[in-house]
């Protein structure tokens, strides 16, 4: 490696390519395309239909333009839509005959998908470009009835669960992003856990990007019929590159009478070099609806990669008693840009939200809260309660908030709380005077600031997001 | 130990430190003492490392250039700076953060790292005789500590890191006569043959329980008299005005 590449993997460690042979769509957005798509995942007519409805209805969208981070024009035409590897396109029937070099890739990345060295307690579900290559776990699974698989399985296997809850939560005619991932969504993992079982493990999707001039459209679907409950977690990375690629993903969540859904993201994409070339947009619609009384989704998500991370993780509060919970931590260095936060829609009766934003500044990035609470005149003793607190490092940075409020019940209460602080100099030569390095000691601090959300965390990836929150500031003190 | 030449400091363009000329041996504890703005915690920051000085002159800590290591350094290497004012430092565990130093620093010196229970055994045994409560540990590092609270949890992490060279910058400000006793102890428990100790102080009463081998007078950046610690008593009833009238 030369000095300067090894200089960059330092800075990402996950920056890395999987030299394998892949079979790709032909370049471009059109109708051939979509249908290229659908004939190779093998879908009923249905669903290619449900695909060019969605595509129809894109042409006369526009992206939307209100957020903060402003980005060049994408020019769809010159993306591919589709990339997998070729020994993925038949999906291997067992993790035996998973192409060594995929597997090698995921070692590489921390997941091991061979039975023996499988992560206990977790079942992993690897998504590469636009394919899913494993499913670890799926037998264990199925035993309780639960459903862990690619959604392109789903689409197969399970036609009337996907039927009947793909696009209820998102409708394809949403946004701009929404509806070109309805159209040309790939690959991402489809769950559901039937009524009163407690999924026994975390389930997780590690989602990898390798090919260049390539979009990820995943797509998601998690179904937590009545009673029943599961803890989600998703990974990313991508390649080290001077373009920007896209990842558009769509994922619903849909909570009946009495379930909960967990549902953490630890977002580590490729964030651009120190002066903002390349990185991946990550641009993406996460909504969930407590369709049931009683229900709860909580959405935790550690954010620290991405060159633009633009999204609202939501929850649709309409069964009566239902909550909804938002922890989040944004953390954007040198050229980064996020604009994230989320909505509460308060419909249901006595329902409860509850919103913890973290977000951390430094170098040049600029980190934008942006969220709505919603309560409805039907929505009788709803509470929300939000908390969004900004750190600076360094003046080069910027920090907002921007807060939407709706009440429209007076037996209703919304509260709003916000804080702006820097790292002080005071702090950092503390941490010092006691033995830690600058790094240590940034680290130390960050992870208290961001302490509420790290412990929403499933355990075994906590430790990972309190390191990689060190990591991402690195080089941005001092 | 610590031997201090010629230096001087200078920040916002205005020289604290003149000339200044300090030799400290293992085992012995010097005190310093002088009015405010005399450069008392100025020397505490040069020593610790603390950056914005303009810096003149030598300084060997065990042989060697202590302006050329930097901070974390310096406290691994065995120089702790009990602070004037501990910082707070929000949703960091006092817990956490204390192991965090100490397995550091061991790691440094070439010891075994302590795991959980180790650490929690030791920390209990050191905050009872400093007369810490334990509760306070678990809260946020110095966050809603009482002034008395804040110095103990100095202290605490000074017997727990077991530096060789202790300076405390005005740890007797704002205790107690029981919390100045209590910290008086732990600070003597510790002295020993190797540790050095250089305390910093406006008033005699700490060195009624500390019973320090030199007292220095610093006036305007310099040491004006050198003593025993009698000199602390002279100082009491005449006042730094006193001492520098009979220069």
């Amino acid at each position: 490696m030369k000095q300067q590449e090894l200089e960059k993997s330092k800075e990402y460690k996950y920056g890395f390519t999987t030299d394998i042979e892949s079979i790709r769509a032909p370049k471009g957005l059109n109708e051939d395309v979509i249908k290229f798509i659908s004939n190779i995942k093998k879908e009923p007519k249905w669903m290619l239909d449900w695909r060019l409805k969605a595509f129809k209805r894109l042409k006369n969208l526009k992206e939307p333009n209100w957020q903060k981070p402003k980005y060049p024009k994408i020019n769809y035409q010159d993306l591919y839509y589709y990339s997998a590897p070729k020994s993925a396109v038949d999906k291997p029937k067992s993790l035996d005959e998973v192409d060594p070099k995929l597997i090698e890739t995921y070692k590489k990345l921390g997941i091991p998908l061979n039975e023996q060295k499988k992560l206990s307690g977790i079942a992993v579900d690897a998504v590469f470009d636009s394919v899913s290559v494993a499913t670890t776990f799926k037998d264990e699974l199925t035993k309780k009835g639960i459903i862990f698989c690619p959604i392109s399985e789903a689409i197969i296997n399970h036609p009337d669960l996907v039927k009947k809850y793909l696009g209820s939560v998102i409708p394809i005619t949403d946004h701009y992003f929404a509806t070109l991932n309805s159209a040309v969504f790939t690959d991402g993992s489809f769950v559901y856990i039937p009524k009163g079982v407690r999924c026994p493990m975390e389930l997780s999707t590690y989602f990898r990007i390798n090919a260049s001039e390539t979009g990820q459209f995943e797509r998601t679907l998690i179904i937590a019929d009545e009673g029943s409950y599961v803890s989600y977690l998703e990974g990313c990375t991508a390649p080290m590159r001077d373009e920007n690629q896209l990842h558009a993903a769509n994922v619903e969540l849909i909570a009946l009478d009495d379930a909960e859904i967990k549902y953490s993201t630890v977002q580590n994409w490729y964030p651009g070099d120190k002066d903002g070339k390349g990185g991946i947009y990550n641009f993406v619609t996460k909504r969930g609806a407590c369709r049931g009384k009683n229900s709860k989704i909580s959405w935790t998500q550690v954010e620290t990669g991405s060159a633009i991370t633009w999204k609202y993780p939501s929850c649709i509060l309409q069964g009566d008693n239902s909550v909804g919970e938002f922890y989040s931590i944004a953390i954007t260095n040198n050229h980064q840009k996020a604009d994230t936060g989320t909505k509460m829609i308060h419909l249901g009766k006595n329902t409860k939200s509850k919103i913890i934003s973290k977000g951390i500044s430094a170098g040049y990035a600029d980190n934008t809260y942006r969220g709505l609470v919603k309560i409805s005149s039907k929505a009788n003793n709803s509470r929300n309660y939000t908390q969004c607190d900004s750190l600076l490092m360094g003046n080069k940075c910027g920090a907002h908030t921007i807060p939407y409020i709706e009440n429209k019940n007076s037996s209703s209460n919304i509260e709003h709380e916000a804080t702006t602080s820097k790292i002080s100099e005071e702090q950092l030569f503390y941490c010092n005077q006691r033995g830690l390095n600058q790094e240590e000691a940034v680290g130390l601090i960050v992870n208290g600031f961001c302490k509420e959300v790290l412990q929403q965390l499933p355990m075994e990836f906590a430790v990972e997001a309190q390191k990689l929150v060190g990591i991402s500031l690195e080089g941005s003190v001092g | 130990m610590l031997e201090i030449n010629n230096l001087s400091a200078t920040i916002d363009g205005k020289k604290i430190l003149k000339n200044f000329d300090l030799e400290i041996k293992p085992g012995e504890v010097h005190a310093i003492m002088g009015p405010n703005g005399s450069g008392k915690s100025t020397l505490a920051n040069v020593l610790s490392g603390r950056k914005g000085y303009e810096i003149d002159g030598k300084v060997y800590y065990e042989g060697k250039d202590l302006l050329e290591i930097p901070i974390e350094e310096r406290a691994q290497k065995g120089i702790f700076l009990a602070f004037q004012y501990p910082t707070e430092i929000p949703g960091v565990n006092t817990n956490n953060f204390l192991k965090t130093s100490l397995n550091t620093v061991r790691k440094f010196r070439g010891l075994k790292e302590l795991d959980s229970l180790e650490f929690l055994k030791l920390v209990k045994e050191k905050s009872k005789n400093l007369k810490i409560q334990e509760k306070i540990l678990s809260r946020q590092l110095n966050v809603g500590f009482s002034g008395g609270e804040k110095k103990k949890n100095e202290i605490l992490q000074m017997t727990i890191l077991e530096p060789k060279l202790v300076i405390l910058d005005e740890t007797d400000s704002g205790l107690d006569i029981d919390a100045l006793r209590i910290v008086s102890d732990g600070v003597n428990s510790l002295r020993n043959k190797n540790r050095s100790f250089l305390i910093i102080t406006h008033y005699q009463r700490l060195l009624d329980y500390i019973k320090p081998d030199f007292v220095h007078v610093l006036v305007n950046g310099k040491i004006v008299k050198t003593g025993s610690s009698d000199l602390a008593q002279e100082l009491e009833k005449d006042g730094y005005e006193g001492v520098e009238a009979a220069r």
